[in-house]
């Protein structure tokens, strides 16, 4: 669901990182500490779409608590105090991180989202030299079969915001999943090739908001993807007025 | 007894290969052969993938002339999408390749090889390597880093990386020419210029003291393939395929480069993963032919550079009235071929079409075949590609430089050993020999450059129950 601000509501005192903050009690952590600078790594989480939690890069860890909670389903709290930098979130994130790039075929150098990837900015941030895991290796199909974009399965981090941006945005809800866990894969109608979709308006919003190289613009060459998302906070705006 | 002698790794090469000597009982070598012991599967793991990454992708096959298969692959997505590229991106991708050449023969003569022209085969191993030249002759180590930093520092300027860049796309290239890299390009041309000129007058003064080595270092009668342009020149991005005989007779010309597959034929051996490539009309092995530096030298009609035309000149007295056959000239093929390509970007460089903003055609798939051909450092480049109606690919067929040298390769090879390897009693400088010759082709088999020299070989002599007779260690 897009987060509406309810009038009336609380605000409440917290800490991140031993800085005072206040807030709406109806704000979550990531969108806080946003705001202020502090950036929680994510990758499922967009402004503007509702809250999926599927990640878990945005980890946190809350003082007196011995679970680590994802920042964006997590609403700040009066005395709360949260910690986003510790070793211990660090040693998860990058293991998530790892565990991302085994799943599936994510190869940086020759892909058209290299340079200004989600997922590569990501690894960079978290200091994700390597993979401790063994990558599995598995073939996963491409789908060119829409005039103006393709799909990519190999690059897909099942971050769910094409779904999202489809049903939530533009409307059509021609994204799905089909399958579990790892094989799990987002989906065109019933499961149809892309391009002979009946419920695709073309509008090219879930590429926009696709983290990786996975749904990308056909005639683009490698390191020639780049995202634009300025659009998401307008419509979402709109949308919501009406 | 017959007994096999291993030389592994190779060294002073690009990429991993080892040389196997069969010995008779006389100690004598009877049969060589030349194994390309890496295998890389492009061909099958790019189908599927959308057409439009070839480019960058193929360029992955190499990290010293990651230019060629750049380029190539986007001329073979050219074709597919039907157009013809604008002027601008078709100049600029040819003084790229010619930046790559330079960069190119200049590791493989002052890198690779002039540690063996300099030092001497039988020199001392730890030694014989980019940092004893340097001990030897700096101001020539100095040069050939120089030259090659020219060579790169130009593809950097074009394509924002020295190695693998991503810049040139189906249709033309990613960006267009400022006059400020113009013009930074145009200033380093000078300097690698005189360096070229001044290591070329070098070697032609040392050419005399290898009177044996051009004897036996792969000196045989094979044909020569190459690509000339129109007027039968010099060429390097285009043109058409010639072929030579080994007495300089033209056996097929101005053959368009889609014709590729009726004239070559691919083979394969149980001991290599290197294709053996072979001039169909002949039948395998006796259409051997070679390509690379010395094939386009003795290709061509002419340079069409001034001082590369004189070189030129001066490289046909190095075999009268015939080509030149030894592959110990492929030293000074490359060195002719520097000059050439100096010349050649400058004159590119003062077109003023290269300031064109128009660097690229657009357009989808056209096409479900395309074949995209230039001349790599190393010689002929094939890149061949089908897709189905969605842009993938479904079939890929590479003919790498070094492929079409390989029957050359293994018989220079044989010829060398034959020459200079006792198998009564093993000697460092007879088996450096035998990677010498190798080194002449400059092979490129993978992807980089390894250490100089540095590799651990370790030989060992076995008779024919296996049993180790002697070995010789080294690194």
């Amino acid at each position: 669901m897009i987060q509406t601000p309810t009038p009336n509501v609380r605000v409440v005192t917290f800490k991140i990182d031993d800085r005072d903050f206040s807030a709406r009690e109806d704000e979550t952590i990531i969108q806080v500490a946003w705001e202020n600078g502090i950036r929680v790594p994510s990758l499922c989480y967009l402004e503007g779409l509702s809250v999926w939690g599927a990640c878990r890069l945005c980890v946190v860890e809350i003082v007196g608590s011995p679970r680590l909670v994802s920042s964006c389903s997590t609403r700040v709290a009066e005395g709360m105090e949260i910690r986003t930098d510790s070793e211990r979130l660090q040693a998860y994130r990058r293991m998530i991180l790892e565990l991302l790039f085994s799943e599936r075929n994510h190869v940086c150098s020759v892909c058209v989202s290299n340079g200004h990837c989600e997922l590569q900015n990501l690894a960079q941030q978290c200091g994700m030299d390597h993979v401790r895991v063994p990558y599995r290796n598995k073939v996963y199909q491409v789908d060119s079969s829409h005039d103006l974009f393709r799909v990519d399965h190999n690059r897909c981090v099942l971050c769910s915001r094409c779904i999202r941006v489809c049903d939530e945005i533009e409307g059509a809800h021609t994204w799905d999943s089909k399958g579990r866990g790892i094989d799990t894969q987002v989906i065109t109608d019933l499961n149809r090739p892309w391009g002979e979709s009946d419920s695709c308006t073309g509008c090219g919003k879930c590429v926009q908001v696709c983290p990786t190289g996975a749904l990308v613009q056909q005639g683009t060459s490698v390191g020639e993807m780049h995202k634009d998302r300025k659009f998401l906070p307008y419509l979402s705006r709109m949308r919501d007025a009406q | 007894m017959s007994r096999t002698i291993a030389i592994e790794p190779v060294t002073r090469i690009e990429g991993h290969a080892r040389i196997t000597l069969q010995l008779n009982d006389e100690g004598r070598v009877d049969d060589a052969r030349f194994h390309l012991t890496q295998f890389r599967g492009f061909e099958k793991f790019c189908e599927g993938r959308p057409y439009r990454e070839m480019p960058a992708l193929t360029a992955r096959t190499c990290g010293i002339c990651p230019v060629s298969h750049l380029l190539t692959s986007a001329k073979a997505c050219d074709e597919l999408l039907s157009v013809k590229i604008p002027p601008a991106a078709e100049k600029l991708r040819r003084v790229m390749n010619l930046a790559q050449l330079v960069q190119s023969h200049a590791l493989s003569f002052f890198h690779l090889s002039s540690p063996d022209l300099l030092l001497g085969w039988d020199s001392d191993p730890a030694r014989r390597n980019i940092f004893g030249v340097m001990t030897e002759n700096p101001a020539m180590a100095k040069d050939g880093i120089r030259l090659r930093q020219i060579g790169q520092s130009i593809i950097e300027m074009l394509g924002g990386k020295k190695v693998h860049p991503n810049w040139a796309v189906p249709g033309g290239i990613a960006q267009p020419l400022s006059e400020e890299t113009r013009d930074a390009m145009r200033k380093l041309l000078p300097e690698g210029l005189v360096i070229a000129k001044r290591t070329y007058a070098f070697y032609k003064k040392l050419i005399p003291q290898f009177a044996k080595e051009a004897e036996t270092f792969g000196n045989f009668p094979t044909m020569f393939l190459s690509l000339v342009n129109a007027k039968g020149n010099l060429e390097h991005y285009d043109g058409w395929i010639r072929i030579k005989d080994a007495k300089g007779d033209i056996v097929e010309d101005m053959v368009p480069t889609d014709e590729y597959p009726r004239i070559i034929g691919e083979a394969v051996e149980p001991f290599s993963y290197m294709k053996f490539p072979y001039y169909k009309p002949h039948g395998y092995p006796r259409g051997i032919y070679r390509v690379g530096p010395l094939a386009r030298l003795n290709n061509c009609n002419s340079c069409g550079t001034p001082f590369a035309d004189v070189a030129l000149a001066e490289f046909r007295t190095l075999q009268e009235s015939q080509p030149v056959a030894s592959s110990f000239h492929y030293h000074y093929a490359r060195l002719v071929e520097i000059i050439y390509a100096l010349e050649s970007m400058d004159r590119l460089l003062r077109d003023p079409d290269i300031m064109a903003t128009r660097i690229r055609a657009r357009a989808r798939s056209n096409r479900d075949e395309g074949i995209g051909i230039a001349e790599a450092p190393r010689g002929l480049l094939i890149h061949h590609y089908r897709i189905d109606d969605d842009g993938l690919m479904t079939w890929m067929n590479l003919i790498i430089a070094t492929g079409h040298n390989n029957l050359a390769m293994n018989q220079g090879v044989k010829q060398v050993a034959q020459e200079y390897v006792d198998g009564s009693k093993l000697q460092e400088g007879m088996l450096n020999r035998v990677e010498a010759v190798i080194r002449c082709f400059d092979p490129c088999l993978s992807c980089a450059s390894h250490a100089f020299g540095q590799m651990p070989i370790h030989v060992e002599l076995r008779n024919a129950e296996g049993h180790l007779v002697d070995q010789l260690k080294r690194g």
